[in-house]
């Protein structure tokens, strides 16, 4: 996997191939540097407007700067970007993973019900104060959230292991819960007071307003257990997108891997929905992105859905800010906005015949 | 030397027996045919063999291991967003390894490219190959690992006559030089006396003739495989060749 150093001794299809390898590495560098540009005018944008160069110096020398400049960058600007960029990571590659052992280009998060799942889990503890599991107050969103998305995921799991099911069977299922979990919710929202109501709306957009330092940490203590699981597996993953017969015929346990893979994109979708809300898009864009521009071999294709879910919800952050000058949208409601004409643009005029 | 030895195989989807008792004893180092009419079981057995399906019976191995034996599928689409090298890579790599590549591993891809004649394929996209193409990347992609025991569910069906000979030829010359044991799905008989040294015929689940492919394919058992009358005769060059003459009546099947 070194770069392209020609040997004049290959043949030309090795040589080919160093070319494309070189050529996507390439592709990954630049979307890291897309990445940390895009974090860092999402720093310097906010309704409280600083210099860029007053912003820079706070973050490289904390010291010298003000105390109010100081909380605004380090206290709630930083974490901001910094949990769109794991819960970017996170969902593009729960997404990424969901399609690839689910044989569907349409399976993410979102289409599979655990952002349903989970927006219903938050509203039962904003309509009806009902906390899933004992603890504090200010957790108890999050944690139905979270509970709401893994038992949810072990539906879909529990259903996996049945004999005879097949792919297009849990995706149905999945289908089918967001209906359930949309229905039940409504049915809250029905009964619910005129704040608790306004609370919910406000979740199901998508909001990285609640940011806070331990939730960045802990996204990231998730993607860095769930990656080199996935990371160790690459091969095995890569050939499930032959098609199942064909990767069983190589000795890939297909059964098993497809398992283990869903209760790993379980914990990454999970996590950041319940600390975010809903955001929809970034399950299904990020892995086409990444596809389009990289293939579907997974040493290329695993990090890269992750940088570009990274680099989409960074890039949808900034706009958030800068399209109502003083005001920050709720980031959801822009990845659709702005996404959705984005993604039709790029598959239309580089549509591969892949999916 | 690598040898494969069918017991009484069985087989079964759910409560439904399709495979009843296929016997048969494989040398490697040459090709062997497996015929038989649509839905006679073929692909049943190659399933029971690459123990994706379990059954009564016994498969065994000498001079090779379980994870030695390669299973090409019947053709099937491949929508991945790979290209032609990059599976066939990724075919080798299942046999364990890191993300890393070794020039030696980059050389057994190479080789298998050469081999079948797809170096003009590499940097296509699967999902772009042709019906014909996709066939032999498949077979390149089962062989670049160099599998002992390999079992190829109508490799040749979407092949030009060109092609066809060529892939044969190479397969023919694959089996010689690893002393494996290949065994072909085919419905071309005189792709089959051509290439095959032996030949299993398969009907409604059992093996009704097994050994060299001119003691097998003789007129009488083509009649109660594919209930054809046909002769096999030699041609000016002394090579046999199979003549269909038509339907065999119903009582004489
Ligand atoms: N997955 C399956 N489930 C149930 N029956 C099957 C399955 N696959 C094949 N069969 C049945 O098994 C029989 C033999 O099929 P197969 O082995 O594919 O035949 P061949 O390859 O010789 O054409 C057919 O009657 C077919 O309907
Ligand atoms: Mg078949």
């Amino acid at each position: 996997m070194t770069t392209a150093e020609l040997d004049p001794s290959e043949s030309a299809s090795v040589q080919s191939y160093r070319g494309l390898v070189a050529r996507r590495i390439a592709i990954l560098v630049g979307l890291t540097v897309a990445l940390v540009l895009s974090v860092a005018v999402d720093v310097s944008l906010g309704p409280a407007r600083y210099a860029v160069w007053d912003v820079l110096k706070t973050l490289f020398a904390p010291g010298a700067a003000d105390l109010q400049i100081r909380v605004v960058v380090w206290d709630i600007r930083m974490p901001m970007a910094l949990l769109a960029v794991t819960v970017g990571a996170s969902l593009s590659l729960a997404g990424a993973q969901m399609q690839t052992i689910l044989a569907n280009p349409l399976a993410s998060p979102f289409t599979l019900g655990l952002s349903a799942a989970a927006s219903f889990g938050a509203a039962l503890a904003m309509v009806l104060g009902v906390a899933l599991f004992p603890g504090a107050i200010s957790l108890m969103v999050p944690i139905n959230a979270f509970a709401m998305a893994m038992a949810a995921s072990l539906l879909i799991f529990g259903l996996s292991t049945l004999r005879g099911v097949t792919v297009e069977t849990i995706v149905l299922l999945g289908i089918a819960l967001v209906f359930s979990f949309n229905a039940a919710l409504a049915l809250l929202q029905y009964f619910a007071s005129e704040q608790a109501l306004s609370a919910v709306v406000f979740w199901t957009m998508g909001s990285l307003s609640k940011a806070t330092w331990g939730k960045v940490a802990v996204t990231a203590i998730v993607l860095a257990i769930c990656t080199p699981l996935f990371a160790r597996r690459a091969w095995a993953l890569t050939a499930i997108r032959l098609g199942e017969v064909r990767a069983s015929a190589m000795g890939v346990p297909v059964k098993r891997l497809r398992l283990e893979a869903l209760v790993l994109v379980s914990l990454l979708a999970a996590v950041p929905i319940s600390f975010v809300g809903t955001i929809g898009f970034i399950g299904i864009v990020g892995p086409h992105v990444a596809r389009l521009l990289l293939g579907e071999d997974q040493r290329f294709f695993l990090p890269g859905s992750m940088l570009s879910g990274a680099v989409i919800l960074s890039a949808t952050s900034v706009l958030s800010k800068a399209i109502l000058p003083g005001a920050v949208l709720p980031i959801g409601i822009i990845t659709a906005l702005v996404g959705v004409p984005f993604f039709a643009a790029l598959i239309l005029t580089k549509g591969r015949k892949s999916w | 030397m690598v040898s494969l030895t069918l017991d009484k195989v069985g087989a079964r989807y759910g409560r439904r027996q399709i495979l009843f008792e296929a016997s048969a004893h494989l040398q490697g180092g040459m090709l062997t045919a497996l015929v038989g009419a649509n839905a006679a079981g073929k692909s049943t057995l190659f399933r029971r063999i690459a123990g994706h399906l379990r059954g009564a019976g016994a498969v065994r191995l000498e001079g090779a291991h379980t994870h030695d034996l390669r299973y090409m599928p019947q053709d099937t689409g491949m929508t991945a967003a790979l290209t032609v090298y990059e599976s066939i890579i990724l075919s080798l790599k299942q046999g364990g390894g890191g993300w890393r590549l070794s020039t030696q591993e980059l050389r057994a891809v190479d080789e298998t490219v050469h081999r079948f004649n797809i170096t003009h394929l590499v940097d296509q996209q699967l999902s772009e190959l042709s019906g014909g193409q996709r066939q032999v990347v498949s077979i390149a992609q089962t062989l670049v690992s160099r599998p002992k025991v390999v079992l190829m569910d109508e490799p040749t069906s979407a092949l030009d006559l060109n092609r066809q000979y060529e892939v044969l030829e190479s397969l023919r010359a694959y089996a010689e030089e690893t002393q494996a044991v290949l065994i072909l799905a085919m419905h071309d008989l005189n792709q089959v006396m051509r290439c095959c040294s032996a030949t299993i015929a398969l009907a409604e689940g059992r093996t009704l003739a097994f050994g060299p492919t001119l003691d097998v394919l003789t007129p009488s058992l083509i009649r109660r495989l594919y209930g054809i009358e046909s002769r096999v005769e030699r041609c000016s060059r002394g090579n046999p060749i199979m003549i269909v003459d038509g339907p065999a009546a119903q009582e004489a099947i």
